[in-house]
């Protein structure tokens, strides 16, 4: 499809080590990740101890560069923690029943960490309550509690449900754009939806177990991990003739084209969550064309269709829009100086479609992809196999914080501090990979 | 990071042989000598201590260079109808070389611990399950149920490791642990606390456990039971185990599938998954399958990320293609329809070769010593001893980086697999 770079959006820290055995084991494509925290006990800890922001941002620091990340993300923020101890619901003001930390204290330390450190992509946010009717009024509380902070809100259509209406579900869409377009410290993708069938694979082991019932086929995995996080797997299948499924898909495309500036809205599917990366195209279409896409849309739930505005909104995405909003203003976002742009100093990763009025067969195989200047696609055929690079940052911090770290891997933990940290050689690994340190942005105390 | 705190001596040394990844040994190399200083067990003394013997390759029994142990081989898979590449106890980097020469030569993959691996995997693709880590187990567990599994017989460490560390993060006092084996009990003392609490031991025979797993997860779910006693078990015991699972905060399910020797222990392994499903309606339950010796859980890792599919896949059409049954490389063996096999063994000189009617290639760990001599044999270097390398801990989610100890000039598996591919 022409893209040039993945992130892998939720690596635990325990876990790092096997997310870059992966990535370095896909071709082409430069790759990079996200490091989660916010449910692992150190942090929740050094919060109840109520220690001040300057260990915090060591700490955050110190898992982003030994876990050889570029961002940081949290999930359900001390949700998964409080998962272990058997809660099944953390709404934003709620506490963790042993740390007495709630998730909007934990957002304000990781996100002021993250601008304080200068690391460019603003704190990932999977925010509390996803897939909950209702989460609508949590999400805008999330965005306005920030105090304008940086912050990406990540799968944002899984956080725009509201009550109305007969089923109880309804659209929570205009409102959460109206509120995007007002804070510009807030980024967002959008997790479409499409539909059928999917797996949805996700850190958030409290809300992935709390919709077992959904699974389809009947089958599911969850994990605790490692004092640090949580996972849950469960296979799932959107329906077109489902009103919360269609309502969903509504909602997602509602975002998209109600969000003004394509500079802070991202084309994503959550994948595999919403669908997989490869309906990128049609997704494309939808976006593009109006016509077809209230074509698709006349034949969803008829119920659906009346709960949503979608039919009544004209606006047609732009060839340029599509490109800040996959390339350029993806590239920012992640904070990689030398992608995303074709000025000087710009690495040569370029796509090069030919215009086709069906936006989802043009987008779906390019003419030519280039690769740091070497051409690995022509006529949609892969002709060249290169192994692209890692990014990361690699954020100051105060060394002293590794004798309470190393006490701490000693007593709780499994394995020893010195085993966690990942090095540059293992990043290398045969050869084939190699380390981009991206630079960091003015930090400081905000 | 492994480091040598003096000459010939390393500290937080990873044990890739012991299955939990322990890395707090400390080992001592001098020459090619290794021993293991501090926080040995029965698997990593053994593992670090055999000595190297052989270095050359043979070929047909004669000693002959690495190029040319290499060259034959590749000889033998291009004139092959059907390779198996199986045993793969191997690292990392041992695992990717595997895949790519499955996948050029369309060869089988299996696993030497695959019998006991499926055993779980089959319940992980077909129902699923909700596990747990060693650091939650160690921190968190207040009621450990052992599920036909002597444990400390293959994982000698884990009681004191996981169950009775000094401290834990929330102020449980670990001697409110309770421990209990349901089938087989303990050979030792591991599992007694450290003040003298002994675990409680329900014994049955392994004829008899899949039923009593049946009644214990029927209990857990509140169903009526008639019988009166299973297996030499009273019913109204099993009742008062399953109302103290309910109670429990965060009980752990262990096993070793190695030790669950019976046929189908696949739906016992089920039974006691779907019982923690159960179990989580209310309150917080967790499996631990125990296992990952030999490599088995990086291998299987690789082949998922890279194929889709664990062991038991071959690569014969040009894509991966899995049959538990169709590849299982045992089978094949037995019926006759491998003419090549490539055995990799580098962890343990003991786990040899399965004896069948198929060319032979060992690529194993020096010291390794031969019934019948195999067409092939090359001496490989041990991961995290004679080179670097990485792998996985038996619950899949961590692994360790391996360092190299000595210098003792044989190939890494890598190497002898990637040369191989080459020569094709």
């Amino acid at each position: 499809m022409g893209y040039t770079a993945g992130f892998e959006p939720a690596i635990l820290p325990s876990n790092a080590r096997q997310a870059h055995m992966e990535m370095h084991d896909t071709p082409i494509i430069d790759k990079g990740g996200y490091v989660m925290l916010g449910s692992d006990d150190y942090l929740l800890r050094m919060m109840a101890a109520n220690n001040d922001q300057e260990s915090i941002n060591n700490y955050v620091a110190w898992t982003i560069t030994h876990s050889q990340a570029i961002g940081v993300k949290v999930v359900n923020p001390g949700g998964i923690n409080a998962f272990k101890f058997n809660q099944r619901k953390l709404d934003l003001d709620e506490k963790n029943s042993f740390y007495g930390v709630t998730p909007r204290e934990i957002l304000l330390r990781l996100a002021r960490a993250v601008k304080e450190l200068g690391i460019p992509h603003p704190l990932h946010v999977h925010g509390c309550n996803l897939g909950v009717p209702g989460n609508m009024d949590t999400t805008l509380d999330t965005m306005d509690g920030i105090g304008g902070l940086p912050m990406h809100m990540t799968h944002i259509q899984f956080h725009s449900y509201g009550t109305e209406g007969d089923y109880k579900f309804s659209s929570g869409a205009a409102e959460i754009a109206e509120a995007i377009n007002r804070h510009k410290n807030i980024t967002v993708d959008v997790g479409q939806i499409l539909f059928g069938q999917t797996v949805t694979a996700s850190g958030d082991s409290m809300h992935q177990h709390a919709g077992h019932a959904h699974a389809h086929p009947n089958k599911w995995v969850t994990m605790d991990i490692e004092c640090d996080a949580g996972c849950g797997v469960l296979p799932f299948k959107y329906k077109d003739q489902s009103f919360v499924n269609a309502l969903q898909w509504m909602i997602g495309l509602e975002t998209f084209l109600l969000v003004e500036d394509p500079w802070r809205i991202f084309l994503t599917t959550d994948h595999p969550n919403g669908a997989p990366f490869t309906s990128y195209p049609h997704l494309i279409r939808l976006l593009m064309d109006k016509t077809f896409r209230n074509e698709v849309l006349s034949r969803l739930h008829p119920e659906a269709q009346k709960a949503s505005r979608l039919a009544s909104i004209d606006r047609e995405y732009s060839l340029y829009e599509i490109a800040i909003m996959t390339r350029a203003g993806a590239a920012k976002l992640v904070g990689l100086a030398d992608r995303g742009h074709l000025g000087v100093g710009g690495a040569a990763d370029i796509t090069v479609y030919t215009d086709h009025a069906d936006r989802e067969k043009m987008f779906s195989k390019p003419d030519y992809v280039f690769k740091d200047g070497r051409m690995v696609v022509k006529d949609g055929d892969l002709i060249d196999v290169t192994w692209g690079t890692t990014h990361v940052v690699k954020p100051e911090y105060d060394k002293s914080i590794e004798t309470s770290l190393k006490g701490y891997f000693d007593k709780y933990l499994t394995m020893k501090m010195g085993n966690f940290k990942i090095s540059d050689d293992e990043i290398v690994d045969d050869g084939r990979g190699s380390l981009t340190i991206q630079p960091l942005h003015k930090g400081g105390p905000v | 990071m492994t480091e040598k705190v003096e000459e010939g001596v390393w500290q937080d040394v990873p044990s890739p042989f012991c299955g939990i990844a322990s890395d707090d040994l400390t080992v001592s190399v001098k020459g090619q000598k290794v021993s293991v200083l501090e926080n040995g067990d029965a698997y990593t003394a053994s593992g670090f201590e055999t000595p190297v013997t052989d270095k050359a390759p043979r070929v047909n029994g004669k000693v002959v260079t690495l190029a040319v142990a290499v060259e034959h081989t590749a000889r033998l898979i291009n004139n092959s109808k059907q390779t198996v590449i199986s045993g793969l106890a191997t690292d990392l980097n041992g695992a990717r070389a595997a895949m790519a020469l499955a996948d050029k030569s369309r060869a089988t993959i299996d696993h030497m611990n695959s019998v006991e691996s499926f055993k779980n995997t089959l319940v992980l693709q077909d129902t699923g399950w909700m596990n747990t880590t060693l650091s939650e187990v160690k921190n968190r567990v207040d009621m450990l149920l052992i599920v036909g599994s002597d444990i400390e017989a293959g994982f000698p460490r884990f009681f004191e490791r996981i169950i009775w560390p000094e401290d834990t993060l929330f102020g449980q006092d670990i001697e409110s642990r309770d421990v209990i084996y349901l089938g087989k009990g303990p050979s030792g003392r591991a599992s007694t606390s450290p003040e003298g609490k002994k675990a409680e031991v329900m014994l049955c025979d392994d004829a008899d456990l899949p039923e009593v797993l049946s009644i214990l997860r029927a209990l857990v779910a509140g169903r009526a039971i008639n019988a009166v006693d299973i297996g030499g078990i009273a019913v109204t015991d099993l009742a008062r185990l399953a109302a103290r699972l309910k109670a429990a905060k965060y009980s752990v399910v262990t096993w070793a599938a190695s030790m669950l020797d019976f046929d189908h222990a696949e739906v016992s392994v089920q039974m006691v998954c779907e019982m923690v499903k159960d179990l989580n309606t209310k309150t917080r339950s967790s499996g631990l399958p125990l296992g990952g010796k030999d490599g088995e859980v990086t291998v299987n890792q690789v082949a998922v990320w890279q194929s889709g599919y664990p062991m038991r896949t071959n690569f014969n059409r040009g894509y991966p293609d899995y049959d538990p049954y169709l590849s299982d490389s045992l089978r094949m063996l037995k019926d006759d329809e491998v003419d090549t096999l490539l055995w990799v063994s580098s962890f343990d000189i003991e786990r040899k070769a399965p004896a069948s009617k198929a060319v032979t290639v060992v690529i194993g760990r020096s010291g390794m010593s031969f019934d019948s001599e195999p067409a092939v044999f090359i001496p490989v270097g041990i991961p995290g001893i004679d080179h670097s390398g990485r792998a996985f801990r038996s619950d899949g989610v961590v692994s360790l980086p391996l360092r190299q100890l000595r210098n003792s000039g044989l190939p890494s598996t890598f190497d002898v697999l990637s040369a191989i591919e080459k020569a094709l």
